[in-house]
Formats: C-alpha cells, structure tokens, sequence
C-alpha cells in the first residue's frame, strides 16, 4: 500500500507519510500559499505541485526525486486575436489566460516527461519535458461548442478530470464543468463529444452534452471502457468507453464532487455525499463515505471513524483518492479534516484535524 | 530613466531588483524590466500582457489608466511603483 500522501490546501503542500504508529504530517511547503493541486509521478519519482497566488497568478513548481522544489513554466494561453468576440456559456467574454490549474495528469507508461494540464477558463495543455514548456491543444480551444462551456460553482469553466487510456497513450478523456466529457483518440488533433446520456433535473438545455456538469470522472485501470462520473445532478456510469452514459443513485445521496474507482474491480467505487446543491453539507450533519460493489445496483454507507454530528465537511473532487491496491483510501475536507482507511472504507482512522482546508488528496 | 520598484511582497515568491529602465509608457519600461528578471514578468501581468486583477502600478503617485496595454506616459525621471492589493484570509 501506498504510504505517502500529498496533500494540497490553502495554506500549503503537506506530506502525509505512514510509519509503524500511523500516519503523520511529515514536511510541509509553500507554506501560507495556495496550493490548488499536487501530482506524484511514479515513471521517474517526480513530484509537481500548482500553486494560484492571486495577485500573482498560478505558478507550477517541480522537486526531482530527492531533490528540492524549484518553479518551472506555467501553462498560458496565446494571444487573443484582436477584435475575436468571444464569450462563453453565460455570455460573458473569455479572458485568455490561465486562472487556475485545475486538473494535472501523468501522460502514458510510454510517454516519459509527457504531462497533461487542464485549466480554467477551459484549455487542456500537454508537456512533452516535465513542465519545461506547453503546448495547448488549440484544436479543442477552437471547438465552436467551447462557446457553450460555463462555469458551475466556479465563474468560469474548467477542466478538471483528465483520464490519459492505459490502452492507448493517444487516447484521452477530459470532463469539464460545465462542457461535458470530450474524447481524442489521435493525441489531440480531433475532439469530439462524449457526454451523451448525462442530463440536468431540469431547464431547457437539460439533455444538451457541451453544457452537462460532470464534477469528476474516473476511468478503471483494469476494464478501460469503464468511466464513473459524479456529476451536479447524480451518478452516471459509462460501460461503453464513455459513448453513452447511465444513472445510478445512491442513499443518502447522489450529490457529490469526488468519485474514485478500486483500481481492479471496475463495479467497486467510492463517493461523498452532500445535501445538493446549494446547501453543500453532509446530510444531516452526518459525515459518510458510500461505496458500490455492484455497479450501482446498491450502496454501502460506510460511516465508522467518521463524525456522526455536527459535520459539516465538503470533501471537493480531486480530495479523495484511492492507492494501487484498491484497500487504502483517503480524504480530506473544507474543514481541514483528513482521514484514511484501510479497508475500503469500512472503518476510518482520523489523520488530522487541524489541516487548513483541503483542495486535494493524492497518494505518492 | 525611469526607476521602476516592485512590492516587497513578491520578493517572498521571485527575485525582484528596483532597476532603471528607458521608455514613453509603462509597457515599454516594464519590457525591459521584464527583459533582465525574465520570470517575474508573469508574476505581474496575465498571458494577454495585461496588469493582473489585484496589481496596480503607480507613476509618480499617480495609479495607471490602462490595464491592458499599459500605455501610460512615463518621463525620464519618474518613479513607476508596481502594488499588489492585500486581501484574503
């Protein structure tokens, strides 16, 4: 099992390692610094972490194994053509430039260096030199239905899912709030929609694929043609490599952000729910964590270790995570609370409480 | 020349050095600025060139008009103050 966790937060980067009594805060950078997002690559031992400053902007930041952080190249859009009328989903103009670093994925076994950022207001950006330079794939920036995209809870729209396929290094899979899930199969050159089946409670576009809300999507290593989603209004699963896209719902609730999916069984996923959506807190102030082992036919809520009164801790999408054995999970909350299992989530272990809040969870 | 200062707040994130530069406007001092401390350009303005959202820059006390092109005049002996608000908790 993995026992090294990064952990992203407001005020800073913190490693969380386990030792033979538990789990411990171990170093901490960027300390007092908005850390939206950290990815551990496990092809060369690399960490990188994105920071968003805010009057200074979203800064990325690597440390070679062994080594120390050191600032490399940050995404960035081009220049904006003089005169371009350019507005998104809401009808407000696109400003070009990168607001945040909003998804960060390795590329495949077979592309050392190669890494995949998707930000806000919408563009996707490949490295093919661990983050010394960035190409943004202009093919996908310039699909008209980019012109659909809006922002969610977020002003601004945002790709925050990348899913690179283990079959095939030139195949990748984004989710974007609200743009949908959009596919290449050539390494960018083309994109197409791949968000049908997923739809809104309501409103006149509810079946419209470029605006549906994913919050995050997660592809299974070991059957690849199987996706979850946690979308704004539930749960969809993909059997079909993403081309179409069926509800499941979940007790006490199917609103959520993060999803993760147990590494060898593709039926196994986890979620944490909250009262949607504009309430955003567990249900009844009641923190759980549910699983399905059935492919959403049921859930488990699993809620042993976690606080039963007075929760009210939102865990965002990218702040639960899963390591490679599919036993170990953890997550962490709004409220700077991080906890981790070792059973799949049938009992929790408190980590911290005392974390500032939580943006992301990732095991190293 | 124009003497150009920065906040000391961004010298917790890049190296930032007070220097004098040549220019008419703003843009074309900073452009040599920027020139020399070639990082700290993107801590200062967005990826169009523009003045991010929380900066400001002052020319001899006075705050700039133009956000997006900096084109505010600059004379020989001006003293161009590149702020940053604070805020945030």
């Amino acid at each position: 099992m993995s026992d090294r966790i990064l952990v992203s937060t407001r005020k800073g980067l913190f490693d969380v390692t386990r030792n033979g009594k538990g789990w411990n805060v171990s170093e901490g950078a960027f300390l007092g610094d908005n850390v939206t997002l950290a990815l551990h690559d496990p092809r060369d031992g690399t960490d990188y972490a994105a920071l968003n400053h805010g009057h200074f902007g979203v800064k990325l930041h690597r440390r070679d194994k062994g080594g120390s952080w050191t600032e490399i190249t940050c995404p960035a859009y081009p220049p904006k053509p003089e005169g371009l009328d350019d507005k998104d989903g809401w009808g407000k103009p696109v400003k070009w430039t990168t607001q945040m670093i909003w998804s960060f994925e390795t590329g495949g076994p077979d592309e050392p260096g190669t890494l995949w950022a998707g930000t806000m207001p919408g563009g996707l950006f490949r490295s093919r030199d661990r983050g010394e330079s960035w190409e943004m794939m202009d093919n996908l920036w310039r699909m008209p239905e980019r012109n659909k995209w809006l922002g969610g809870g977020a002003d601004i729209p945002g790709i925050h899912s990348i899913c690179v396929d283990p079959r095939s290094s030139q195949t990748v899979r984004i989710a974007i709030s609200c743009g949908g899930v959009w596919a290449t199969e050539d390494g960018g050159k083309s994109w197409r929609q791949s968000a049908h089946g997923m739809r809104f409670d309501d409103g006149p576009t509810a079946d419209d694929p470029d605006t549906q809300d994913p919050h995050m999507m997660v592809q299974s290593p070991s059957h690849p043609e199987r996706f979850w989603v946690q979308h704004h209004c539930g749960i969809w699963k993909s059997t079909d490599n993403a081309r179409s896209w069926t509800e499941v719902k979940a007790r006490p609730s199917s609103f959520g952000f993060g999803v993760v999916v147990h590494p060898k069984d593709p039926d196994t996923a986890w979620f944490v729910p909250g009262i949607k959506d504009e309430k955003r807190y567990p249900v009844d102030g009641k923190l759980v964590v549910t699983r399905t082992r059935d492919g959403g036919k049921t859930f488990d809520v699993l809620s042993k270790g976690l606080p039963q009164s007075h929760a009210y801790d939102i865990v965002f999408r990218h702040a639960l995570d899963g390591d490679e054995t599919g036993d170990r999970l953890a997550f962490g909350s709004t409220t700077g609370n991080l906890w981790a299992s070792d059973d799949q989530g049938d009992s929790w272990t408190t980590v911290s409480t005392t974390l500032p809040p939580i943006h992301a969870v990732r095991f190293a | 020349m124009a003497k150009v200062f920065f906040t000391a707040n961004l010298r917790r994130h890049v190296d930032c050095t007070s220097m004098e530069a040549e220019g008419f406007t703003v843009a074309d001092v900073l452009r040599q600025v920027f020139a020399v401390q070639d990082r700290l350009g993107h801590y200062v303005l967005d990826d169009q060139g523009g003045l991010r959202k929380h900066m400001t820059i002052l020319v001899d006390g006075q705050r700039i008009g133009d956000l997006d092109k900096l084109t505010d005049p600059v004379a020989p002996a001006s003293e161009v103050w590149v702020m940053q608000a604070l805020s945030g908790g």
